[in-house]
This record gives structure tokens, C-alpha cells and sequence, in this order.
């Protein structure tokens, strides 16, 4: 395995291959609110190596997305610790470690595809000239070519989704936090999007951690699964993956998918997560 | 004057809908209920003038004919010199007599009293823009800010013009400063408040998934301002202008009423009042009313400028 082929020189120094990118030991977060507390995460540990697609699955409420926002420094942890790039969330975060893909697309609807890529290259400030080297080839990454100069509403969901990923990707950080990107698409749109994201992955290397909580999305893609139940928010198992780098969309009818899929199944089921 | 679009209910201008044509408003059947109201007022008007009037004209005709008919009471009623209430065929000979009939610099010109109001309420309007923008950017940035400026904010507002305008009018006539500049300071003071009300709730309008974006990039308060909150701000500025561009007409007329001016749209109301000449007054309402008609309307084009530019919906 060989370092991403970057784009440009990566603003944060790239940890060796295997490098723990995520380290978290007995992590816990507790919201306070108004009609009492609620234990969000508790006790989360977890490593995640670069390189690895790691998918966070789970009924709702059992703290994927908070666990997301820990690791993206917009919640912080009452408990426990966290490391991002060996460094906190916090630094890892001003050094612009992660691309950060939300639930809904948020473009800014008053900017134009091209200039929502451009939106984080404008605000890093990264010259005129390669913005646009780098708005040409994301947008190209993602099939969106010819689209530069329409507006958000003029496209559809799962091309809104697109774009914001290749939002994410403009800037090349080495670390991918997904947030159910795909949540809100229909089937076919989301067989699509797994499997050119899939597909980016497998060129360039990057660490992705996903949130889903369709099971066969996460067996497709991840090559590891943290199982995670509520009340409170923890990591109840942690299952291997392992169907090689390359996988056509057929691979979800094999033997080896399906065995997956059930432990997967039966693990969640083990944290009463669906009961 | 009526305007048929809402200035400032709540939400007004937000989203990224541009407005019909006017040629489709009418087409789409929304002129006729604008016409009924139109010919409704019309027709109340006349006959208050008539009710209005009559007591006043039947006495005057009575004291030379005793026998003066009805008729010719109902007529005079319409055609009064200094009527209780005018009617509107009056009005409107009044308006066409002092703009297109006399040159636009004679004193008696309507046109030359619209220009030296005009004048303290764009100054008055844009220092007021300003002022708001500022003010809101500061209190969205600060919560010292927050808390200590946004109470003398409203009770600012609290105070009644009337009260302050005098004040800011004798006290600056009296340091050598008289004319354009008093009257614009009352202006800005009138609309600096709806400006910085609506851009505290424009500039905190994204939503938080935009707002941590932003975070995800380290971007600074500077640069979220500058591509975030001012851009998203946009429909609230323009709907806050509107009302400010009116209260800054406002605030030019009353700056003109406290040194009994010579020139300007109050002192056409103030002048018309001091000798009963009430059509003169109510061609000067209708003036104002046109030019806060006009002002707000070109506020609007600007908005629908700024909208296209920002991919607004066709
Ligand atoms: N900002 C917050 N304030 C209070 N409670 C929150 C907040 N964010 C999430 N929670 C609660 O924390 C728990 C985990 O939420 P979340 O991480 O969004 O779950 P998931 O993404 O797995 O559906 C839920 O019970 C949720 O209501
Ligand atoms: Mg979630």
C-alpha cells in the first residue's frame, strides 16, 4: 500500500500507513438539558487505523453522530479521551484534518455548485487559479462535470449529496467523516453513490468513518463495523469485514456478504437495538 | 397609496422567489380586488367631502341667496377654496398645477418642496443602513454588546420623534448647523432601528449545520460573516430597508416642522395648516406618500438585482 496520491502538499503531516488516526478510551459524553440529563456516549472505545472505512451503525439515538461530532470537535466529551492525528479534536480540527459530509447536503443556496466546492479552498486560502484546478477535477470525481454553474436547487438529492462531497474532497484531507450521507436518497441513487464512493476510496486511500444504519450499506462498504446501542450510547461489538478491496454491487448476494450481514444483524439485535 | 406587497409582515422577502410581473399580477386577475378598493375609496371620499363640507359651504352660500338650492350647495361642496376635506378631483388639479405647470425650482413647484426632503432622507436613509449594519454585526459578535446595547436600542425608539426632533434641530441650529444635516440626523435615527432589529435576526439566521461547516474549516468569525451570515442576512436586509427608507421620509418631513422651514414637503403641510389651505396639505400627503411609494418600490428592484445575482429562482 502506497500514500494517497495527493493533490497538493496536505496542510497536517500525514501519519505512516497503520497509524492510529482515531483513538478513543473510555470516552463518554452526557448532554445536560432541561428536563434532565442523557447519556449520549459512555465508555467508547475505539482505534481506527489509516486506511480503514469504518462504518458506525445503530439505531437512531444511540450516538453515531455525536460520536461523528466528537471526533469533528463540534461536541465535547465529558469523559474519557480522544485523539485525532495524535493530537485532540480540537487542534486536529484547526489543522484541517477532516472533511466533514452532514445528513443534508447544506450548500449555500446563493452559491453556485462551483463555488460551494470552492467554498473551504476560498476560506484556506488557496489561489484562484488552483481553486479551480481543484473545483474541475472534484466535481469531475463526483460526475458532476458541466454542472459548475447551476444552483443547489437546480439539482437533485443525490447530486446535492454529490456535491457536497466533492465539497468535502476539495481541500484533500486525509480523514472522511460521513454523517448518513446517503440517508435521505432512494436505492437505486444510493447503490450508485456506495459504489463510487467505494470506488474513491480504493483510490485514494483515504480514512473514512460512516455513519449508516442500513446494514448492507455498511457491509458493502466498510472493512470494519462498530455495532453501537442506546440509553446509554455505547459500542456493544466490533466486527470484521473483510471482502477485499474489490467489490462489484453482485458481491452483496455471495455467502461471505450474508454471513456478515447476519452478525451484523445479530449484534445489533444483542443490544436490543431494534426491539 | 396603497402598496399591494407586504413591507415588513414577519417574513416578508425571505426565500428565493422573485415576484411576478406586475403584467402577470394583472393578467393573473390580482389588479381587480386593488380596483374595487381603488373605486370603494374613491367614492367614501366623495361623499365625506360632501358631508364634510356642507355645513361650511351651505352657511357661506346662505348669506347671500336664502334661497340657494341643494344642487348648487352639493357643487360647492366639491369646489370649495378651503374645503373641510378636499375632493380628489381638486387634489389632483392641485398636484398637476404645481409640478407640470410651474418650473420644478419655483418656490411654488411640488417637485422643488419632493427634492429638499428627498435630500435629508437618502442621507439620512443610507447613514441609517449603515449605522444598523454596524450595530448588528457588533451585537451578534458580542454578548457584552448584546446585553448592554440592545436594550438603549429599543429604548430609543421609545422616545416619540416629536420630542426629539426639536431638540436635535434648535441645538444644532444653534452650534452654526441648519438645513440638509439636522434633518437627516432625525431621518437615521428613525432608520437605523428597523436595520439593526432585522439584521441581528438575519446575521443569526443560518443554521446550525451551516454554521459548523464553517468550524469543520477553521474558517474565522471575519470570514463566516463575509460568506455565511452576511449573504444568508440578504432577504432580511432588504426587508428591514423597505421600512427604514419610509420611517427616513418620516424623519426628513418632522426634521422640517420644529423651525417652521421654508422649503421641503413638511413645510408645505406645515404652511398649508398655518392658513387653512387644506388642499395644499393634502397635495403634499399624496407627494409623500408617492415618494415613500417610489422609494421603497426601488428598494425592492434592488433586492430583485440581488436575488438574481444570487441564483435566485426565476
Ligand atoms: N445537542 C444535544 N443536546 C441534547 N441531547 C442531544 C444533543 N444531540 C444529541 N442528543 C441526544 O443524544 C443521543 C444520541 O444522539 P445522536 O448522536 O444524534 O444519535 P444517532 O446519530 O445515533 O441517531 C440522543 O438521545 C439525542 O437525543
Ligand atoms: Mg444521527
Amino acid at each position: 500500500m502506497s500514500a494517497a496520491p495527493s493533490l497538493a502538499p496536505a496542510p497536517v503531516p500525514v501519519p505512516a500507513v497503520g497509524d492510529e488516526v482515531i483513538a478513543a478510551r473510555k470516552l463518554g459524553l452526557v448532554f445536560g438539558t432541561n428536563d434532565g440529563s442523557v447519556h449520549a456516549l459512555k465508555d467508547v472505545d475505539l482505534t481506527i487505523r489509516r486506511g480503514e472505512f469504518v462504518s458506525f451503525i445503530g439505531p437512531s439515538g444511540c450516538g453515531k453522530t455525536t460520536l461523528l461530532r466528537v471526533i469533528a470537535d463540534l461536541e465535547q466529551p465529558t469523559a474519557g479521551s480522544i485523539t485525532v492525528n495524535g493530537m485532540t479534536p480540537g487542534d486536529a480540527r484547526r489543522a484541517r484534518a477532516y472533511g466533514y459530509v452532514f445528513q443534508a447536503a447544506a450548500l449555500y443556496p446563493w452559491r453556485s455548485i462551483a463555488r460551494n466546492v470552492a467554498l473551504p479552498l476560498e476560506i484556506m486560502g488557496v489561489p484562484k487559479a488552483e481553486r479551480a484546478r481543484r473545483i474541475a477535477a472534484n466535481l469531475d470525481l463526483v460526475g458532476l462535470s458541466g454542472f459548475e454553474k447551476k444552483f443547489p436547487w437546480q439539482l437533485s438529492g443525490g447530486m446535492q449529496q454529490r456535491a457536497s462531497i466533492a465539497r468535502a474532497l476539495s481541500f484533500d484531507p486525509d480523514l472522511l467523516l460521513m454523517d448518513e450521507p446517503f440517508g435521505a436518497l432512494d436505492e437505486i441513487v444510493r447503490d450508485h453513490l456506495n459504489a463510487e464512493l467505494l470506488k474513491l476510496w480504493a483510490t485514494t486511500r483515504k480514512t473514512v468513518v460512516f455513519v449508516t444504519h442500513s446494514i448492507p450499506e455498511a457491509v458493502f462498504l466498510s472493512t470494519r463495523i462498530v455495532v453501537m446501542s442506546p440509553r446509554p450510547g455505547r459500542i456493544t461489538e466490533i466486527i470484521d469485514c473483510d471482502l477485499g478491496a474489490e467489490r462489484p454491487l453482485e458481491i452483496r448476494e455471495t455467502p461471505r456478504f450474508l454471513e456478515i450481514a447476519h452478525r451484523v444483524r445479530e449484534g445489533l439485535r444483542a443490544g436490543h437495538g431494534y426491539e | 397609496m396603497t402598496l399591494s406587497a407586504p413591507i415588513a409582515e414577519p417574513g416578508a422577502g425571505i426565500g428565493y422567489r422573485a415576484r411576478p410581473s406586475l403584467r402577470s399580477r394583472i393578467a393573473g386577475g390580482r389588479a381587480g380586488p386593488v380596483l374595487v378598493v381603488l373605486v370603494a375609496v374613491l367614492v367614501l371620499w366623495y361623499a365625506g367631502a360632501v358631508l364634510l363640507n356642507w355645513p361650511t359651504e351651505s352657511a357661506r352660500l346662505a348669506r347671500g341667496n336664502p334661497e340657494v338650492s341643494p344642487a348648487e350647495i352639493l357643487t360647492a361642496t366639491l369646489s370649495a377654496q378651503r374645503p373641510v376635506l378636499p375632493a380628489p378631483h381638486q387634489i389632483a388639479v392641485e398636484i398637476w398645477n404645481t409640478t407640470v405647470k410651474v418650473s420644478p425650482t419655483a418656490p411654488r413647484s411640488l417637485v422643488y418642496h419632493a427634492g429638499v426632503t428627498l435630500g435629508p432622507t437618502l442621507l439620512g436613509f443610507a447613514l441609517g443602513t449603515l449605522l444598523g449594519v454596524a450595530l448588528a454585526v457588533g451585537i451578534i459578535h458580542s454578548r457584552t454588546l448584546d446585553k448592554s446595547l440592545m436594550p438603549w436600542v429599543i429604548t430609543s425608539q421609545t422616545i416619540p420623534i416629536l420630542a426629539i426632533a426639536p431638540m436635535v434641530i434648535v441645538v444644532l441650529n444653534s452650534v452654526g448647523i441648519s438645513g440638509l444635516v439636522p434633518k437627516a440626523i432625525i431621518s437615521t435615527y428613525l432608520s437605523f432601528f428597523p436595520v439593526t432589529v432585522g439584521m441581528v435576526k438575519g446575521l443569526r439566521s443560518p443554521d446550525a449545520m451551516h454554521l459548523d461547516l464553517m468550524r469543520t474549516y477553521n474558517a474565522s468569525g471575519r470570514q463566516t460573516l463575509a460568506k455565511l451570515r452576511a449573504p444568508a442576512s440578504l432577504p432580511f436586509l432588504f426587508a428591514s430597508m423597505k421600512v427604514a427608507v419610509a420611517a427616513a421620509l418620516v424623519g426628513a418631513i418632522v426634521g422640517e416642522l420644529p423651525t417652521g422651514a421654508q422649503a421641503g414637503l413638511g413645510a408645505r403641510l406645515l404652511a398649508g395648516s398655518y392658513y387653512g389651505q387644506t388642499i395644499q396639505i393634502w397635495s403634499a400627503l399624496v407627494a409623500a406618500s408617492a415618494m415613500a411609494g417610489v422609494l421603497v418600490w426601488l428598494v425592492g428592484l434592488a433586492e430583485t438585482t440581488a436575488r438574481r445575482r444570487a441564483g435566485a429562482r426565476a
